[in-house]
């Protein structure tokens, strides 16, 4: 039964992946990557992991994609004839990245010797353990995104002004 | 759901982040609008947020799920910078495409 969901989810996310790279229409890339961001929501189910597929959910298909799209709609980029890459820079770049395949695939194939977990904490994905752990293992890493944040949001705002003088 | 840990194997979940990553180094080699590009980068953090994600279940572990927020943090601070960034380059060169970009080479 799993099995077959997560069969489903990773075709559905691959096939999703592989329409983001190859409409030529940068709107509709928008919306496929966002139906691959389900997908991988859908395994974070799958995974027990219903805090991370719900933060999944509202960071990338809520906050991010939808900058993408404002993006797309400001500078009115919605056409479908941009310019594409020659014919042999893509048959390099499809050597390259399944070169890529065959070496992550190769060094990773059973060579994964997880030690055997005897008692499976379901609980290990809710958002009671994973704020507890956040906020005491993690709290100074917690403070310094938060930092990285406030860095980026005045850093997004001074690239974005029409005429600033530094 | 926790028969996932038992019905799936780990190497199930390698192959589709591997997959999905090489999908995303693919089209940032083959896309030449930089928006696409950098919507291709995310697909590459996503591939390694479902890896972390992935072992975190398998070794009931909570800290792959938090290095899985603090990826989310990185990846929506790089989108606004990014994207940003990418404002003003339109603005300048009136054009979006990677190529447009070539004045370090003259």
């Amino acid at each position: 039964m799993s099995l077959a969901v997560f069969l489903i989810l990773a075709a559905a996310s691959v096939l999703f992946a592989l329409l983001v790279v190859f409409t030529k229409n940068p709107v509709h890339s928008v919306i496929y990557l966002i139906l691959a961001f389900f997908a991988i929501a859908g395994q974070y189910v799958l995974l027990n992991a219903q805090f991370l597929a719900v933060v999944h959910i509202i960071v990338y298909a809520g906050a991010i994609m939808v900058l993408f799209l404002f993006v797309l709609m400001l500078l009115n980029l919605n056409m479908d004839t941009e310019p594409t890459q020659t014919g042999r820079w893509k048959l390099g770049a499809a050597i390259a990245a399944g070169m890529l395949l065959v070496t992550f695939i190769g060094a990773l194939k059973g060579g994964i010797q997880l030690s055997a977990v005897t008692d499976h904490n379901p609980q290990v994905g809710l958002v009671q353990n994973l704020g507890r752990v956040l906020f005491t293992d993690f709290v100074v890493p917690f403070e310094i995104a938060g930092i990285l944040f406030l860095a980026a949001m005045v850093g997004a705002v001074m690239v974005g002004k029409r005429d600033v003088t530094i | 759901m926790l028969d996932v840990v038992k019905t799936i194997p780990i190497e199930y979940y390698v192959y589709l982040s591997s997959l999905l990553f090489c999908i995303g180094v693919f089209g940032v080699l083959i896309r030449r609008n930089a928006i696409v590009v950098l919507m291709c980068i995310e697909l590459m953090l996503n591939a390694v947020n479902l890896l972390l994600a992935a072992f975190s279940t398998y070794l009931s572990d909570a800290q792959g799920q938090i290095m899985v927020f603090f990826i989310m943090v990185v990846a929506a601070a790089e989108a606004a910078v990014g994207l940003g960034i990418l404002v003003m380059i339109f603005r300048n060169t009136k054009s979006t495409d990677i190529y447009s970009l070539d004045s370090l080479k003259h």
